[in-house]
C-alpha cells in the first residue's frame, strides 16, 4: 500500500528527505501536548472527585490536652449525629504530619508543636447540608473552630489546571497550523518542480484528482514516517517525565503516569497526521490545478 | 470511434493572442470530419504548434468557437474536459516523456489514466511497443534513448488508446526515412479505423508521398485548403463526401 506506484518522481524531491523529519518534529510536541491536556484532565477529575464530598473541621489547639480530646469528642459526636454526614473521623497526628511534611520536613519536634487537631468528614452522596448552621452549632462547642469544604481551593486549582489545559491545546492548535502549512508550501513545492510532468498528466488526460491522489498518497508516507518517528521519541520522553514525578514521592503532585486510553491516543497520532497530510496534499494539488484549463 | 460524417473539429473565427501580445492566431475557421487525414503546414512562426494547442485544449481562445466531438469547448465543464482530452493522441514537437518512467511506463501512461486493467495495460503496451519496433528497449529510461527512438515512444503513447483525433507536432522528425514510413502507415491504420489524423511536418516530400489534404498557415492566417464552416452547407442524402476533403 505504501510503495504505490506513481508517475510524479516525488521521492526524489528534496522536500522528501526533510519533511518526515520537520513532521517528526511536529508530533514530538504535539504528543507532549495531548499527553499533557489529558493526564491534567483525569488530575482535575481526580482532585474533584476526591474532595467535593468532604469537610474538613480544624479546630484550634487548647492548653489543655484532655480538654482538647473532648472537645475532639463532642465536635466528632456532633458531626456524626448530622443529617448528611457518612463519617467524621479525627485525623491522627501521624497523619497530619505527613501533611505538614512538603513545607516542614521530617523532624520529631514538629509533634511538639501547637498543631490544631484535624476532623475528616465525608458527607453522603447527593446531600445537602447547611455549613453556616454546622459552623455554628461547632462554634457552641469550641470557640475558633473552621469548617472548610475545599469549595474555593477546589476552583481556583481545577481553574489552574483548565487554564493549563487550554494552553496546552492551543500549543497542540498552532503545531497542527504549522504542519499544515508546512505541508501545504512543501505541495506547492511540488507542484512547480513537476509542472512539466503535471501539464503532460494533464493533456492526456487526467483528471485532478489523479494528480492530486499521487500528492496525497506521498504525503501520507511522509507524514506517518514522521508521526512515528516523533512518537518514537515522545514515549521514553513521557516515561521520563512519569519517573521523575514519580521520585518527588510528593502528595502534591498527582500520579502523572498514562493510562490505556492516553497511550492508544499517542499510537493513533502518526496516523492522524498521516491522513491530515493526505488530505491538505491532496486539497492544495486540486485547489492549485483548477487554475490549469 | 468518430463516425464518418460526424464534424469531429470546427474552429469558427477563432483568434489567439498571448498575454497582450499580438494575435497569433487570427480568423481561423474550418471544419474536419471524423476519419479524415489533413496535413498542417506552413512557414516557421505561422502558428501551427498554436494551433495544435488549442485543438489538444493546452490553451483557450481569445476568441470566437471551437467545437470537439460537438462539444462547445467554452461551455464544457472543467471537470468534463479530460474526458474530451482522451479522445485525443498527441505527438508533441518535443516528446513530452516523462524521463524518470520506463519507455513501458510512458506508452502506459494514458491507459492508467483512464483506469483501464493493469493487464490489458500490460498487453496492448507490449504489442504496441514491439509494432515500434522498442519490445528490447521496454525498461529503457527515454535519456538513454536516441532521438528517434523517443520519437517512436511519443508515438506509441499519442495511439495507444485509439484515439478519435490524432494531432502529431513534425512526428518523423528525428527518425530515417524507413521509420518514417512505417510510422506514418501506422497513422494511415489508425486514419482507416476512423481516426481523424492531423499531422503539423514542413516536409513536403512527406506530404507529396501520402497526399492527403493540406491545412495551410501563414502568418497566424489559414490561407490555403481549409475546409471552411458553413452553416447553411448539408450534405445531400446518398451523396458521399469525399474522405477528408473540404466540407
Amino acid at each position: 500500500m505504501l510503495n504505490r506506484r506513481s508517475d510524479l518522481p516525488l521521492n526524489k524531491d528534496p522536500a522528501t528527505r526533510f519533511l518526515p523529519w520537520l513532521i517528526a518534529f511536529m508530533v514530538y510536541l504535539a504528543a507532549l501536548a495531548v499527553a499533557g491536556v489529558m493526564v491534567l484532565d483525569r488530575v482535575s477529575s481526580d482532585w474533584e472527585a476526591g474532595v467535593s464530598h468532604t469537610l474538613t473541621v480544624q479546630i484550634p489547639p487548647g492548653e489543655d490536652e484532655e480538654k482538647d480530646q473532648e472537645i475532639l469528642a463532642n465536635a466528632l459526636n456532633l458531626l456524626n449525629r448530622t443529617h448528611g454526614v457518612a463519617q467524621a473521623r479525627a485525623v491522627p497526628l501521624s497523619e497530619v504530619l505527613t501533611l505538614l511534611e512538603p513545607w516542614l520536613g521530617k523532624s520529631e519536634t514538629i509533634g511538639n508543636l501547637p498543631l490544631p487537631m484535624l476532623i475528616d468528614v465525608e458527607l453522603a452522596a447527593a446531600s445537602a447540608i447547611d455549613l453556616p448552621q454546622l459552623t455554628r452549632d461547632l462554634e457552641k462547642i469550641t470557640p475558633g473552630v473552621s469548617v472548610d469544604d475545599h469549595s474555593v481551593w477546589l476552583q481556583r486549582l481545577i481553574q489552574l489546571v483548565q487554564s493549563i489545559q487550554m494552553l496546552a491545546a492551543s500549543v497542540l492548535g498552532l503545531i497542527g497550523f504549522a504542519t499544515v502549512g508546512t505541508l501545504v508550501f512543501t505541495t506547492r513545492a511540488g507542484l512547480a518542480l513537476h509542472h512539466p510532468i503535471i501539464e503532460t498528466l494533464h493533456l492526456i488526460g487526467a483528471h485532478d484528482s489523479y494528480v492530486g491522489r499521487q500528492f496525497g498518497h506521498h504525503a501520507m508516507v511522509l507524514g506517518l514516517k514522521g508521526g512515528v518517528i516523533g512518537v518514537g521519541f515522545a514515549v521514553p520522553t513521557l516515561f521520563i517525565i512519569g519517573y521523575l514525578a514519580g521520585r518527588l514521592e510528593s502528595t502534591l503532585l498527582p500520579d502523572l503516569a498514562l493510562g490505556l486510553f492516553e497511550w492508544t491516543a499517542l499510537a493513533i497520532l502518526p496516523v492522524i497526521t498521516a491522513l491530515i497530510a493526505r488530505f491538505t496534499a491532496r486539497a492544495t494539488v486540486q485547489r492549485r490545478l483548477k487554475k490549469m484549463i | 470511434m468518430a463516425g464518418k460524417q460526424e464534424i469531429v473539429v470546427r474552429f469558427e473565427n477563432v483568434g489567439l493572442r498571448y498575454g497582450v501580445g499580438p494575435e497569433v492566431l487570427r480568423d481561423i475557421s474550418f471544419q474536419l470530419r471524423g476519419g479524415s487525414f489533413h496535413f498542417l503546414t506552413g512557414p516557421s512562426g505561422a502558428g501551427k504548434s498554436s494551433l495544435l494547442r488549442l485543438m489538444y485544449l493546452a490553451q483557450r481562445p481569445s476568441r470566437g468557437l471551437i467545437t470537439l466531438f460537438g462539444q462547445d469547448i467554452a461551455t464544457t465543464a472543467r471537470d468534463k474536459l479530460p474526458l474530451v482530452r482522451r479522445e485525443i493522441g498527441v505527438v508533441f514537437q518535443d516528446f513530452r516523456l516523462l524521463d524518470h518512467l520506463s519507455a513501458f511506463d510512458n506508452v502506459a501512461l494514458p491507459l492508467r489514466v483512464a483506469n483501464t486493467p493493469e493487464s490489458d495495460v500490460r498487453k496492448h503496451t507490449e504489442e504496441l511497443l514491439a509494432w515500434v519496433g522498442l519490445k528490447n528497449h521496454m525498461d529503457a529510461r527515454p535519456p538513454t534513448l536516441s532521438g528517434g527512438q523517443q520519437q517512436r515512444v511519443a508515438i506509441a503513447r499519442a495511439v495507444i488508446t485509439q484515439p478519435k483525433l490524432l494531432l502529431a507536432d513534425e512526428p518523423t522528425g528525428n527518425v530515417d526515412d524507413g521509420m518514417a514510413f512505417r510510422l506514418l502507415h501506422l497513422f494511415e491504420e489508425l486514419n482507416k479505423l476512423g481516426t481523424t489524423v492531423v499531422i503539423a511536418t514542413h516536409s513536403h516530400a512527406l506530404i507529396e508521398r501520402l497526399g492527403h489534404p493540406i491545412l495551410t498557415l501563414s502568418d497566424g492566417q489559414m490561407t490555403g485548403g481549409a475546409p471552411v464552416f458553413d452553416p447553411l452547407a448539408r450534405p445531400r442524402a446518398g451523396q458521399p463526401q469525399p474522405r477528408g476533403g473540404p466540407v
